[in-house]
């Protein structure tokens, strides 16, 4: 039965290819801790003052030293930038759903979307702390619910439409139903598609909540944080929140890439990271 | 396998418009298959041969005329699920392995597990891809790919194999190789197939029949039969009879009396260099 085998290498076993993937990770990583160390190097050498740019050592250590205050308010944009993630790729599903299945929706709605778009939605941050009770994180969801709608909807409908004619012809030669051409086949060929454009999403909503704090918030909120901070000239502190802010976007983002990898196990290896 | 004696396919005056262009894709086709023959569509790009094979397979609607199928409208046939295709891009699903991929028309039909999973090891003999049955499509060659998509139409036996350029995109090799393993499954299965080519040697050395076709607007020029024994071999390709029935066929292409496409040139210049490839060999 099995035994013969002609493609060399995408199947290697999972300890290899852990193993490959490490080796790939070591010259960004060797980067990184040159950029990190040249940083230290070039305050030391050249006196730079500590407000104008803070040693990393010392903001790594603020992580510890006003923990209790940055990694509580990290939750809470956390949640806010979660809240706004999911309801706006939802919606942008939804909608790409809905134009992909009706085609004069997508007449009707693509123009106004692609026009919308090219609002700067942050400029709205104010106006939305106006509408919803800035105290709340309602305000912050909508502004980075806003932000991943856009993205979302346009990569999700173009999956969908990137279905061949050919593949539909073989559908319909099986008396296939529309609904079952969706299940089978412009869905399954959409999601790399809805994959990629919920990572860039994940990254916009961080954006979007941290942007509508500094338009006002309740104080246990990073943006509300890095603000008061930069204001009151403790640039530390400031930066260890903008490290706070980095880290939780980087868990959203690497969610979305394991459930990326969970979900589309058939493709092939190659996958920006 | 069908009934004898009534044809498998009969079309009576089938005329297609299309709309977009006000263009006449074919006029007056009339056209009879029986059971268990092996038919080519031939003819320079614009003939309508792959409309014809659309509209045999329900795929496009005729602005006039008939098709039936085992006595059916061809929709119901296509209902019955009478109709397998492949075409020249093999048409895998990525997400699919080639064992999901095969049994992708059996889901559909709502076979059992069990009988899939048979049908399945049956289908990747048939195609000699045992071993197979867990890799991805981009795992495999071009001419490997067309041959799951084979497989995949004809797992569930339909009464009809619907073939467009379903070779048209593999090297010469890989292209003869599998139009013997073709006729070896064609034998073995009993199949009526419409098999639509550029290659006028292909369409000779595979058909029981040769419909050559004209376009502008699609028309049939003339059918050939051929009489070639009917066990083809590779010596098929240098036996006498053969060139005279791809001279017939090349004929009927020319009569046409028209500047001949860049297709077509193309077409007459593969079909003597078939000859002279068979006198050098």
């Amino acid at each position: 039965m099995s035994g013969v085998v002609v493609t060399p290498g995408l199947r290697a076993g999972f300890g290899r290819r852990a193993g490959r993937q490490a080796i790939e990770w070591i010259p960004a990583a060797v980067v990184f801790c040159l950029g990190i160390a040249v940083w230290e190097g070039a305050i030391w050498a050249f006196h730079i003052k500590q407000f104008l740019l803070p040693k990393p050592s010392d903001i790594v250590s603020s992580l510890w030293s006003d923990g209790g205050t940055l990694w509580p308010a990290g939750w809470t944009t956390f949640k806010e930038a979660l809240g706004g993630f999911a309801g706006g790729s939802a919606a942008g599903i939804v909608v790409a759903t809905a134009i992909g299945r009706f085609r004069a929706l997508g007449g009707v709605l693509m123009p106004l979307a692609i026009a919308a778009n090219a609002v700067p939605i942050i400029a709205f941050a104010p106006i939305f702390n106006a509408w919803f009770d800035p105290l709340a994180p309602g305000s912050k969801m909508a502004i980075a619910g806003v932000l991943c709608f856009f993205p979302v909807l346009v990569n999700t409908l173009r999956g969908l439409q990137s279905v061949s004619p050919r593949q539909i012809e073989l559908m319909r030669s099986y008396a296939a139903g529309e609904l079952t051409i969706w299940r089978r086949v412009r869905v399954p060929t959409a999601l790399p598609y809805v994959f990629t454009s919920l990572k860039v999403a994940s990254v916009l909503a961080m954006i979007g909540a941290i942007v509508g704090e500094y338009f006002g918030g309740s104080f246990n909120a990073l943006g509300v944080l890095i603000r008061s901070d930069a204001q009151i000239l403790d640039f530390q502190t400031a930066w260890a929140g903008i490290l706070v802010a980095s880290l939780l976007g980087l868990a959203l983002y690497a969610a979305v890439v394991v459930a990326e990898r969970l979900t589309i196990r058939w493709a092939p290896a190659s996958r920006d990271p | 396998m069908s009934e004898s004696g009534r044809p498998v396919v009969q079309i009576e005056g089938v005329t297609k418009v299309f709309a977009q262009g006000n263009v006449t894709a074919l006029q007056d086709i009339d056209l009879e298959l029986q059971p268990g023959e092996f038919v080519s569509l031939i003819g320079p790009s614009g003939c309508g041969k792959s409309t014809l094979l659309r509209v045999i397979g329900d795929l496009v609607q005729p602005t006039a005329g008939t098709v039936t199928v085992n006595g059916k409208s061809a929709g119901q046939a296509r209902a019955d699920r009478d109709y397998g295709i492949v075409f020249q891009d093999s048409v895998l699903f990525d997400w699919r392995t080639v064992a999901k991929n095969i049994a992708l028309p059996l889901e559909l039909l709502g076979w059992d597990r069990e009988r899939r999973r048979r049908r399945i090891d049956e289908m990747l003999a048939l195609v000699e891809l045992t071993g197979f049955a867990d890799h991805h499509p981009w795992q495999l060659s071009g001419g490997m790919q067309q041959r799951v998509s084979i497989a995949r139409a004809l797992a569930f036996e339909p009464a009809l194999l619907l073939m467009d350029e379903p070779f048209g995109a593999l090297d010469e090799m890989t292209r003869e190789r599998l139009n013997l393993e073709l006729l070896a499954i064609w034998r073995q299965l009993g199949s009526t197939i419409v098999f639509v080519t550029h290659s006028i040697s292909e369409a000779v050395f595979l058909s029981t029949r040769v419909v050559v076709m004209s376009p502008r607007p699609g028309r049939i020029a003339g059918v050939v039969d051929i009489d070639l024994p009917a066990e083809r071999t590779v010596e098929t390709h240098e036996d006498p009879r053969f060139f005279e029935l791809v001279t017939e066929v090349r004929e009927l292409l020319r009569r046409r009396g028209e500047h001949l496409l860049p297709e077509e040139e193309q077409a007459l210049t593969d079909a003597a260099r078939a000859g002279a490839g068979g006198a050098g060999e």
